[in-house]
């Protein structure tokens, strides 16, 4: 057992006319070394509970625990830390930075780290070259196609060494084959000692063989998938 | 540290990416910003260093002027003050001055004519001074004609033209022997336009002048150090209207700088919910645009600051010759020496740089303590 | 890598013509005026007490010597250069 949930809620705009409660209630746990899917319609809570788990949200209330470390209760300064050293993302529309380079791109997370200029290369040389990235690393981002794109988010999400990468509709902008390929690449990511966690409503993603467990989703609340 | 080093260099990597990406506009912002710089170090420069060039300059000049007011308007002297004066103690050398101006309508200046006994010029020789060789055009063995107090016209053959280094005193200056500036101007042998004493001792100085006021009640003694005084209060003032005038543009560009400092873009708001995202810290966040606004306004004021000094010490400031010239047809040619006041300079860096940095860096805080999950929606 | 490079050989630049901007106030005031030899001696010679900058008019051309009738004095002690006599104060030590 990896990552533990505990009766965690989030609410928006807490005490104000509008105030929405995004996640009412979910009890579960991740496992290590699986790829487990979140599934369920825009709204129903995939992504809040995504960022909470990767440290980027704190719930407003209950209790989300990292291997022994309860990691809801963190200051900011040490969700950074366990953000920085833990946790790999990937995102729906990549994000990545417009006006640097590929390999710059990819370095990104480490330059707080401040390694070594040579040992950094090396690492984000060694991503590129996996990805099959290598002639294009010193191509402005924007030059990149969709696929492109998305390998060089999961360069970016793997380049600390994460134990846990966590995407966020990651095949929203790719096609079907594109998203095909990059459920492969999560299985090999998976066999090589990665828990990944992914949310979507793309059936290419939650029906895919490699995923290991589907939780459903709705209005905030789980309705199918208890671990 | 060495680390903490590479950190900063990694930061500043970052930074200067996202600054190219709107090439245009940073460079756009880094040259009006230097600019700015270049006016007001121009102007301090400018005023620091004409203000001590006339420190320097009148460090020889007479430690006391002795003018005679007669019904509150300044007269001539009679020669016969000089006795009345007697021996003063401390008073080392007086003499009578016989000086005055010169309306020449050909060109349209006014000329200082001094009379000197040291030149031992003849009563038809006269000195001038480079600024009126150039505009007249005489040079060596040339004549020029003035028109004496009775109508006559006198010709006066130039015998010498004084050496342009001075050119920052002598500009405008005619001597001629004491003979023929009286026969000019028509002034009895009795009389001097004003005397003038030296002091040995400047703690004297002022003793000798409260004496000079009991001896001669009809005279007002003038003091080398109320003169440097002037000076001081003059170029300060010209600094100031010149700062006055560049205010507006001070202020176009703080309001543009502010905006664009200060103001995130929602562009720039999501690249720090990124960054976060990608386990960056608030601090690291706020560090990487620190860079940048290091980096733009440090730039600015060195290159601002450099273009400056050459403009004021290697082009004898010329943007601002017209303002101080005025209508003055005999405008010195000099070049300034450089000097500069560290303290103005060490105001200039604060007042530029340091706001500019702090407006990059106030809204980076505001917005970089929030939830960085913005980046997931 | 190559960005900040670039822009640390700027700023070594920028930074040496900094430090030669002091450099050459440091020599020159060292050495004293380039014109005092001259200037001085034609200073002390004639008693000059003036510059020759603001030669426009009788007025401006002797700050210093002003004579009391002259154009746009306000007060007996006020500054004789336009428009500096009808803006500005005399100097504080002037009036006491």
């Amino acid at each position: 057992m990896l990552i533990e949930l505990t009766d965690v809620r989030k609410a928006f705009n807490q005490g104000k006319p509008n105030e929405f409660w995004a996640i009412q209630g979910i009890t579960t746990q991740f496992e290590v070394n699986r790829i487990s899917c979140l599934k369920g319609a825009s709204g129903s809570g995939k992504t809040t509970l995504m960022s909470m788990i990767g440290c980027l949200s704190r719930p407003t209330s209950g209790r989300i625990r990292l291997q022994d470390r309860t990691i809801s209760s963190l200051p900011e300064r040490f969700l950074t830390q366990v953000r920085r050293h833990t946790f790999g993302f990937i995102f729906q529309r990549f994000n990545l930075i417009p006006g640097l380079s590929v390999v710059e791109n990819i370095m990104l997370p480490a330059y707080p780290l401040g390694l070594k200029a040579s040992s950094l290369r090396s690492r984000a040389e060694r991503l590129l070259e996996q990805f099959l990235l290598v002639d294009k690393a010193s191509n402005p981002v924007e030059w990149l196609s969709g696929g492109e794109a998305q390998r060089v988010a999961i360069c970016r999400a793997l380049i600390n060494d994460p134990q846990i990468l966590i995407a966020d509709e990651p095949t929203a902008n790719l096609d079907s084959r594109l998203s095909r390929e990059f459920m492969v690449l999560l299985d090999q990511l998976s066999k090589a000692g990665k828990t990944v966690l992914i949310s979507s409503h793309d059936p290419v993603v939650f029906d895919s063989p490699v995923v290991d467990r589907v939780v459903e989703l709705e209005d905030g609340l789980m309705v199918s998938g208890e671990g | 540290m060495i680390t903490l080093l590479r950190k900063q260099r990694y930061f500043i990597d970052y930074t200067l990416g996202t600054m190219m990406r709107h090439k245009g506009k940073s460079l756009g912002l880094l040259s009006v910003y230097t600019m700015i710089i270049f006016m007001l170090a121009s102007v301090m420069l400018f005023s620091h260093a004409m203000r001590s060039e006339a420190v320097a300059l009148l460090a020889d000049s007479p430690e006391i002027v002795v003018q005679r007011i007669q019904a509150g308007r300044s007269v001539m002297v009679p020669a016969d003050y000089l006795q009345r004066i007697g021996k003063l103690r401390g008073v080392t050398e007086k003499r009578g001055r016989l000086w005055g101006y010169y309306y020449d309508p050909a060109v349209k200046a006014n000329y200082t004519v001094m009379a000197s006994e040291q030149d031992q010029l003849t009563i038809n020789d006269i000195v001038i001074g480079e600024g009126i060789g150039r505009t007249r055009g005489l040079s060596v063995g040339d004549y020029l004609t003035l028109r004496s107090h009775e109508g006559k016209a006198f010709s006066f053959r130039v015998s010498r033209l004084l050496e342009s280094e001075s050119e920052l005193i002598s500009s405008d200056l005619l001597l001629m022997n004491p003979q023929g500036y009286r026969q000019l101007f028509g002034i009895d042998e009795s009389l001097y336009t004003d005397l003038v004493l030296s002091v040995r001792n400047p703690r004297e100085i002022q003793k000798i002048a409260e004496k000079l006021t009991r001896l001669l009640p009809d005279s007002r003694p003038i003091l080398r150090s109320e003169i440097l005084r002037t000076y001081e209060s003059l170029f300060s003032w010209r600094q100031g209207v010149m700062l006055i005038l560049l205010l507006g543009s001070v202020l176009a560009f703080v309001i543009f700088a502010w905006d664009k400092a200060s103001g995130l873009s929602a562009e720039e708001r999501k690249e720090i919910g990124i960054l976060k995202a990608v386990g960056w810290e608030t601090g690291e966040v706020m560090r990487m645009k620190f860079w940048e606004g290091v980096i733009i306004s440090l730039m600015a004021f060195l290159i601002g600051y450099l273009a400056a000094y050459l403009h004021v010490f290697y082009t004898s400031a010329g943007l601002f010759e017209p303002v101080l010239k005025g209508w003055s047809v005999l405008y010195p040619s000099f070049q300034l020496t450089p000097s500069v006041d560290g303290l103005q300079l060490a105001t200039l860096f604060f007042f530029t740089v340091l706001p500019y940095t702090l407006a990059t860096i106030v809204p980076v805080w505001r917005t970089s303590i929030t939830d960085p999950d913005l980046v997931m929606r | 890598m190559k960005r900040s490079n670039t822009f640390f050989v700027c700023l070594l630049l920028l930074l040496t013509g900094f430090m030669a901007s002091l450099v050459d106030v440091a020599s020159e005031s060292g050495q004293g005026l380039p014109q005092a030899p001259e200037s001085a001696e034609l200073v002390s010679r004639l008693g000059l007490t003036d510059l020759s900058l603001f030669t426009e008019a009788r007025y401006t051309r002797h700050p210093s010597q002003a004579d009391i009738h002259s154009a746009f004095q306000d007060h007996p002690v006020a500054l004789e250069h336009f428009p500096t006599g009808s803006l500005l104060q005399p100097p504080m030590g002037l009036l006491r």
